[in-house]
């Protein structure tokens, strides 16, 4: 009986290991996929002229592959949708944990959470059809296709990301803290500030990193709404392309194993180093900065 | 039951495995080009009610992707808005494969405009300037005083590449112009903007844009056909080696007066 416990005991456990490495084995061979696939444009470009070229021309002859206009719209787009995402998030997570009452908690956050739900190509659609017209008539701007509607898009895709971690964190603020705040005589507002956002600094981080991350890799959305002029842009609403745009445009057609594809893969492979370095930030700041208990007397 | 009438079932059952086993076993794989996409969907569901045994599966990913199937012998008929380039057919050859070009219909590429924007006709020299960022204003070619709004095809696309040879001569649209990824985007895109201009294939064509005359020439089947409309081209199906059985029917139906028909009703221009 015991030796047939154990029998049973080993064998969950490998089985269990053979899961896991299955998966992160198939993450890691494409990871290598894209490294093996990404390196050879390096052969015909050096990689500063990869990086900060300005000319994005992979079509023509002979090609140019610059991708500073590319990697210029990513972060831009990313930085204004933050701009957007993380006040309305983050106020949305406080309000959510510590002003709302019960009942209005119980139903808007799970609204917030579905919002994560909407496919991005709906949202796309959304921005191409309604807020591109809208931009045009009220800034009378050229094009709505532009950062500017794509950063507006990708923040309303962030939100439910950072309301939803945040939420969490600031809810898990030790009550000891609070009442701390309290009965030295600080307001809500006081304690909220003071006590409560300093507490969940680390989770509040993380979560608008992850949104960030999220923001940056996001593909459709900027796909059809940002326009997708290969230029740096010099306002919000120049039309931009970021990098996750130009390859799901131009992979489909791009000569196997050409020069094109091998550049569009290294594109792949600094848009995978941008996300690495997000979420390698998040995972030190949350391990960083981790609330490790409260003291009490 | 007797011996002999379950040897009958049996007989029976094994003919009617083995037919439809034969019947799933025609057939035809085609891959490519989303230019000859509605060409090959709309013959395909034609020639199957003809040919109830016969069963095509189609699927886009564009024309480098379907020359790609074609040298990886992966597919039966590759679709391709342009005719295969000298580095594909080394690579084919190298893999031991002779892709077959088949011309099957015309594409006819057609400069669209807001409906509201007042110009009729425009030259290729205005349209080359246009798209190199060097006419900036509707003015400078006789429309309204607004800023023109350039949308171009992402540069991998078939459509940009004829745009490329015939309008822009091998020069480049310049960084500023806005790259959308379909035709039917484009549609979208420049229906909703007064500033806009784009160009599309006649397929795409319908009242929420409005086609200008390129060098006072109507984009048409007519004109297509004769040669006379300056932005047009072919469009292909490869196949890999000389087509047998099947394939070399479809090919035949589709260029056929009744396959033909069906690339006028798909919105490209027939061959005859």
């Amino acid at each position: 009986m015991a030796i047939n416990r154990q029998f049973k005991e080993r064998w969950m456990r490998r089985f269990f290991f053979v899961i896991a490495s299955t998966s992160i084995f198939i993450l890691l061979l494409i990871m290598i996929f894209l490294f093996a696939e990404g390196l050879p444009i390096f052969k015909k470009v050096s990689l500063t002229d990869f990086i900060f070229g300005k000319y994005w021309y992979p079509t023509s002859e002979p090609p140019e592959f610059g991708i500073f206009p590319l990697i210029a719209a990513s972060i831009s787009v990313t930085v204004l949708s933050a701009v957007i995402s993380i006040p309305l998030g983050v106020m949305t997570a406080i309000y959510l944990a510590e002003i709302a009452a019960f009942k209005v908690r119980e139903i808007v956050k799970p609204m917030v959470e579905l919002l994560a739900a909407i496919p991005s190509v709906v949202i796309g659609f959304f921005g191409m059809v309604i807020v591109s017209p809208f931009l045009q008539d009220m800034f009378d701007v050229a094009t709505g296709l532009n950062l500017f509607n794509a950063a507006l898009m990708l923040g309303f895709m962030s939100v439910p990301t950072i309301c939803s971690i945040s939420e969490d964190a600031v809810s898990s603020v030790p009550r000891a803290m609070k009442e701390a705040s309290f009965a030295l005589g600080a307001t809500h507002f006081e304690t909220i500030f003071k006590v409560v956002l300093p507490a969940s600094l680390s989770g509040i981080t993380t979560s608008i990193i992850l949104g960030m991350s999220r923001a940056i890799g996001e593909t459709m959305v900027v796909l059809m709404v940002a326009g997708g002029a290969a230029m740096i842009p010099l306002s919000i609403f120049d039309p931009v392309r970021p990098m996750p745009a130009s390859i799901a445009a131009e992979m489909a057609e791009a000569p196997f194993r050409g020069d094109h594809y091998y550049a569009l893969f290294a594109t792949g492979v600094v848009l995978f180093c941008f996300t690495l370095m997000f979420n390698i930030i998040a995972d030190h700041i949350a391990y960083k900065y981790k609330q490790t208990g409260d003291s009490t007397l | 039951m007797s011996k002999k009438t379950g040897f009958f079932i049996i007989a029976a059952l094994s003919v009617f495995v083995f037919t439809t086993g034969f019947a799933l076993a025609e057939k035809i794989v085609i891959k490519g080009s989303t230019t000859v996409l509605p060409i090959a969907q709309k013959c395909a569901e034609a020639y199957m009610v003809d040919n109830p045994d016969v069963k095509i599966s189609i699927s886009g990913g564009g024309s480098g992707n379907g020359i790609k199937a074609v040298i990886d012998s992966t597919t039966d008929i590759g679709d391709a808005s342009r005719f295969i380039k000298g580095k594909e057919v080394k690579l084919a050859m190298e893999k031991g494969v002779y892709p077959v070009p088949f011309r099957i219909a015309y594409d006819c590429i057609i400069p669209v405009v807001h409906p509201s924007n007042n110009l009729k006709n425009i030259t290729l020299v205005q349209l080359r300037a246009i798209y190199k960022g060097e006419i900036k204003n509707w003015k400078n070619v006789g429309g309204p005083d607004r800023k023109i709004v350039v949308i171009s095809r992402d540069t991998s696309s078939g459509t940009y590449e004829v745009w490329n040879k015939k309008v822009m001569k091998k020069e480049k649209v310049f960084p500023g112009a806005l790259l959308l990824a379909s035709n039917g985007t484009i549609v979208q895109a420049v229906s909703k903007n007064k500033n806009a201009v784009g160009y599309i294939g006649i397929g795409y064509l319908d009242s929420s844009v409005k086609a200008l005359t390129v060098n006072s020439i109507k984009g048409s089947a007519k004109t297509t056909l004769s040669g006379t409309f300056p932005i047009s081209r072919p469009l292909f199906m490869f196949t890999t080696g000389w087509p047998k059985g099947e394939t070399l029917n479809f090919i035949n139906f589709i260029l056929s007066p009744n396959g033909q028909r069906l690339v006028w009703s798909s919105g490209y221009v027939p061959l005859y």
